[in-house]
């Protein structure tokens, strides 16, 4: 068994063994080193949440505080990465996206398209996503969907510490630019990560559970929600197969629809709106594609097309949790 | 560093092939063959000219909708620029990206742009990646009026000043963006002031003559080179077209365009100047006159010749590995 | 209490050192069935693998206590065995009796794994474990592609006989992926000196696949340091092999691709599972394991064929040596295995393909005890 790490040490392994291979990575973001200029330690906060302490130490200038410009230092390393960096830039909230997006959609992800194939931008935005810390509307969203609808941008969700270092590394190795979205409610989870360098490829699907009568699609947190549903569903005698697509951009359509094959039946647990998301995009997907296999509705499980609340009560109701996943398991289950 | 006559002809050779190229354009496609969006940069020849001109191909630029003049000041293919503004397979961007998106980064011309401020935080990473590489290189944002009121150049401005980049950016102020009037829309006199709020030196110069244009740049470009980081170059001229092709300019004087082409034609007083004073004779100007005049028929009649890009082009070059 | 002594249970084994649990997938036989050792009793699957499980005792099924879909710790009771005279009453008291007493063993928080210890042999850091203390030492030699966990099925058995050990070959499993050039001789110094380090004077050497070949090389460079040679369908007997299996697991990327890959290895391809793909592609996509991994195969095959014989090397080996095969392997031939020097035993394992230590476990671990008892 290998040793086990939180997710955050996963990503700070990530950046430091790809930091430590190739001189042409560096990092950028708001308080990444968390200290610049002060009266105090120059890496005194190491990330908002510290994720990137003591990558300063070891790599000096090639990890940068930024002003809180989003728009310039997000397309600083879009710029930098067409010019031979390999940037990960940290975008600290997915919600700030407002305030940068022109330079990842219009210039990042379409740099290769517009120059007719010449372009090569290996930038990777890492933000972090998700509800469940009181943070409300503008602190706790999941707009992964919305970078999933732009052609040219790769869009990256690990649910564990190996997912995220995996990915990670594949991220910042990857020639297109990637969005790797952290779900912050992930950070503490523990889990085995070997300490070698490796990588997960963009667009293979994770079989997190194999089982026979559901299938469940699950992103990021509601990984873990969908596999507490799956444990109580198993006593009830239904058996779940849960898969973590990864990625939403590629997605990996043959394991979701192979599944289906054999299920019939389909549970989507998406954290993001229901509008235009993940959830709605999968079932659209399956409903072309795996019709003659399904002998039930898909059933999304999300949160109501609504902001995310401030209050504890709110926002607990708000977040899909594994009651929900289990009542749509049995919904789709018992339909005839 | 004094401009050596070979110099000075280069620099004469480029302002005249964006010349003729734009006013080629214009006629091009006011015959219908051109699709979609054209802004022309005619009339603004020596900014480009004499920015460019202090620039080598290790230095990058990033340009804006009205691109062609930096696009050919630093040295990108004409053929091919011509024949990607008729959306050739042949075009510098295969056809896929058009006047607005022309790039091409072996000359480092990391592309006009469609958006209006998308290219100042682009050279902030540009110049980023020269300083951490110790390249030695410079990138410069060339951006206009209009832009110069977006918070993308504010922010970027002040990322290049606390990085201390090797970047400079040229605020190209032609007096109108789109259809508004810099004196309406910008909120100062001179452009070049904004540059004291971001902790960098900003200086105007008269972007009709060349020669104001390439020593200013020629002092920011010794300065982010010797890691004194950015300065904010306001370059103030006048465009001979319309925002656009078919815009009627009714937002101008009657006879300001006419004013401008016969009182403040750049390439004009360039000429005027070399030849009295730096002993190059107008045969020579006018041999090259006669040499860009071809190179654009041809490259008008090779872009009118080339393929149309191909169906299975449509879904190429999205990513690199998907 | 006769009776007591005659009722045998049947209990949750332990697959390998970081199994802590199992799940019962469902009985293969009904009560009144007599069994022998090695018989199929039923299929269990951990989180490494599923497999069948086999009577480790010869007697009758009395009664089932487990259900299709328990998950239960090691130990744990799963069935008794008992002659037909023992009473049903007899049998249950056993039962109620065992279930009193069973205590699961301790998963400490933060601690359920196996201990793996690390060595520096040659500048090559190594992974191995340790299985058993008393006893002469065992070598267990894993094959291409292989580690530490494939001895799962056998290294408890032996454990009760002799010290197991088991190791990461360089490019392996947890070990450092540098192969140098990768040849058998390089991997069975990296053996020897791995024998060095932990301090092992002579050793039984069990080698599957290219660690046989690897067994036979450290017997042919060190005679004074091997027992006795077990080896499971061993590379380096003769010309053929399976290439494009090789070349196909070194460049497989996904599930799709490895799965029918690894079922070229068995005979029963359902013993190829989620869990053991994963486990696979986890290991291939560390950084270093497609070079190294590479180099051992162009040192070891060319095409389809292997470059160096050992057989000469083989006859000139002092020690006792068994070869062990399975019928239907479909990665270096059966065949090699005739022809050899009659004080060569071999054994063929009907039903099973190139993992015979995994597809017929109890049966190849009786040859390896047996060889280690003989040959002490």
């Amino acid at each position: 068994m290998a040793r086990k790490i939180l997710f955050q040490q996963a990503i700070n392994e990530a950046l430091d063994q790809e930091m430590a291979r190739d001189s042409s990575v560096i990092v950028m973001g708001e308080d990444v080193v968390g200290g610049t200029g002060g009266n105090g330690e120059m890496d005194a906060w190491g990330g908002v949440l510290g994720v990137t302490k003591g990558l300063y130490g070891k790599y000096g200038d090639r990890i940068m505080d930024t002003p809180i410009s989003e728009s310039a230092f997000v397309g600083a390393a879009i710029g930098a990465a067409t010019c031979g960096l390999r940037p990960v830039c940290e975008l600290m909230f997915i919600d700030f996206l407002g305030v940068c997006f022109d330079q990842i959609y219009n210039q990042a992800a379409k740099f290769r398209y517009m120059f007719g194939g010449k372009a090569k931008t290996p930038v990777v935005i890492r933000t972090m996503i998700g509800a469940g810390f009181r943070a409300a509307a503008q602190h706790s969203q999941c707009l992964y969907p919305i970078f999933t609808h732009i052609p040219g941008l790769k869009v990256v969700i690990p649910s564990s510490p190996y997912e995220a270092k995996g990915l990670l590394i594949q991220a910042i190795r990857d020639d297109d630019p990637v969005i790797f979205c952290e779900h912050k409610a992930l950070y503490a989870m523990e889990g085995e990560v070997p300490d070698e360098s490796y990588t997960i490829p963009f667009g293979e699907a994770n079989i997190v559970r194999e089982g026979s009568d559901v299938t469940i699609v699950a992103l990021a947190r509601m990984v873990g929600f969908a596999q507490k549903a799956a444990a109580t569903l198993a006593k009830e005698g239904i058996s779940c197969e849960i898969i973590d697509p990864r990625t939403t951009s590629p997605l990996d359509e043959d394991t979701i629809l192979e599944s289906v094959e054999n299920t019939g039946r389909l549970v989507i647990v998406d954290e993001a709106s229901p509008r235009c998301g993940m959830a709605a995009d999968i079932a659209a997907m399956v409903a072309q594609k795996g019709f003659a296999s399904l002998q039930a509705p898909i059933a999304m499980v999300t949160p109501p097309h609504t902001p995310v609340p401030f209050s504890g009560v709110l926002e607990d109701l708000y977040i899909p949790g594994p009651a929900r996943i289990e009542a749509a398991v049995r919904n789709v289950a018992e339909y005839a | 560093m004094a401009l050596s006559r070979e110099d000075l002809l280069e620099a004469y050779r480029r302002m005249k092939t964006i010349r003729e190229f734009e006013e080629r354009v214009h006629v091009e496609f006011a015959k219908g063959g051109i699709p979609g969006f054209v802004h022309l940069y005619a009339g603004e020849e020596a900014s480009a000219a004499g920015v460019c001109m202090n620039l080598t191909d290790d230095d990058k630029i990033a340009s804006t909708h009205r691109g062609h003049g930096h696009c050919i000041g630093k040295g990108v293919d004409v053929h091919g620029m011509m024949a990607e503004i008729y959306g050739k397979r042949t075009g510098t961007c295969r056809g896929k990206g058009g006047s607005m998106h022309i790039a091409d980064l072996d000359t480092g011309m990391l592309g006009a742009n469609g958006i209006v401020g998308g290219g100042p935080p682009l050279v902030c990473g540009a110049a980023l990646a020269a300083k951490i590489k110790g390249t030695g290189g410079v990138a410069v944002a060339f951006f206009g009026d209009g832009a110069s009121n977006q918070g993308t150049t504010f922010e970027s401005m002040n990322l290049a000043s606390v990085w201390k980049l090797p970047a400079i950016f040229v605020a190209e102020n032609n007096g109108y963006a789109e259809a508004t009037a810099a004196k309406f829309s910008v909120s100062c006199e001179d452009i070049s002031t904004r540059a004291a709020g971001f902790g960098m030196p900003g200086v105007t110069v008269d972007g009709h003559d060349f020669f104001a244009v390439y020593d200013a740049m020629r002092e920011a470009v010794e300065r982010a080179r010797g890691g004194g980081g950015p300065t904010l170059v306001e370059v103030k001229l006048d465009r001979f077209f319309g925002h656009f092709e078919g815009d009627n300019q009714n937002y101008r004087a009657p006879d300001e365009v006419k004013h401008v082409r016969e009182q403040k034609d750049c390439i004009r007083r360039f000429a005027r100047r070399v030849t009295s004073e730096h002993d190059i004779a107008e045969q020579e100007l006018a041999a090259i006159d006669d040499e860009v005049a071809k190179l654009i028929d041809d490259a008008v009649a090779q872009a009118l010749a080339a393929p149309d890009p191909l169906p299975a082009d449509l879904t190429t070059d999205v990513y690199i590995k998907y | 209490m006769m009776a007591q002594e005659k009722i045998v249970p049947i209990t949750m084994p332990k697959w390998g050192l970081s199994m802590t649990e199992g799940k019962v997938v469902g009985w293969l036989i009904d009560e009144g069935r007599e069994l022998k050792p090695g018989d199929p009793v039923m299929d269990i699957e951990t989180e490494k693998i599923a497999n069948t499980f086999e009577a480790l005792d010869a007697g009758t099924l009395r009664r089932k206590i487990a259900t299709a879909d328990d998950v239960l710790p090691i130990g744990a009771l799963l069935g008794v065995m008992a002659p037909a005279g023992v009473s049903d009453a007899d049998v249950d008291a056993f039962v109620t009796e065992f279930q009193a007493s069973y205590v699961p063993p301790a998963v400490e928080e933060g601690d359920t794994g196996p201990i793996y210890h690390w060595v520096e042999v040659a500048g090559t850091r190594l992974r191995h474990a340790r299985a058993g203390d008393a006893g002469p030492a065992v070598v267990l030699i894993h094959g291409f592609g292989g580690d530490c966990d494939n001895w799962l099925f056998n290294q408890d058995a032996l454990a009760a006989h002799a010290q197991v050990h088991t190791l990461d070959l360089p490019g392996h499993g947890q070990s450092a992926k540098a192969v140098g050039d990768g040849s058998v001789a390089t991997l069975a110094r990296a053996v020897l000196g791995f024998m060095d380090a932990v301090g092992i004077a002579s050793a039984h050497l069990v080698g599957h696949s290219l660690g046989g070949a690897i067994a036979i090389q450290c017997a042919a460079m060190a005679p004074e340091r091997v027992k006795s040679l077990s080896l499971i369908a061993p590379a380096g007997l003769g010309v053929d092999i399976n290439g494009d299996y090789l070349r196909g697991f070194i460049s497989a990327e996904s599930r799709r691709d490895l799965k029918p890959l690894l079922q070229q290895l068995v005979a029963n391809p359902d013993l190829v599972n989620r869990q053991m793909i994963d486990d696979m592609l986890k290991f291939k996509r560390l950084d270093g394991v497609t070079d190294a991994l590479t180099t051992v195969a162009s040192a070891m095959v060319d095409g389809n064929a292997q470059k160096a014989t050992l057989r000469d090397a083989l006859g000139n080996v002092g020690c006792p040596v068994q070869i062990i095969w399975g019928v239907a392997d479909r990665i270096i031939p059966i065949a090699q295995a005739d022809g050899l020097p009659p004080s060569v035993e071999v054994h063929k394992i009907d039903g099973a393909g190139h993992l015979p230590h995994l597809e017929a476990a109890s049966v190849v671990n009786a040859l390896l005890v047996a060889m280690v008892e003989r040959a002490r």
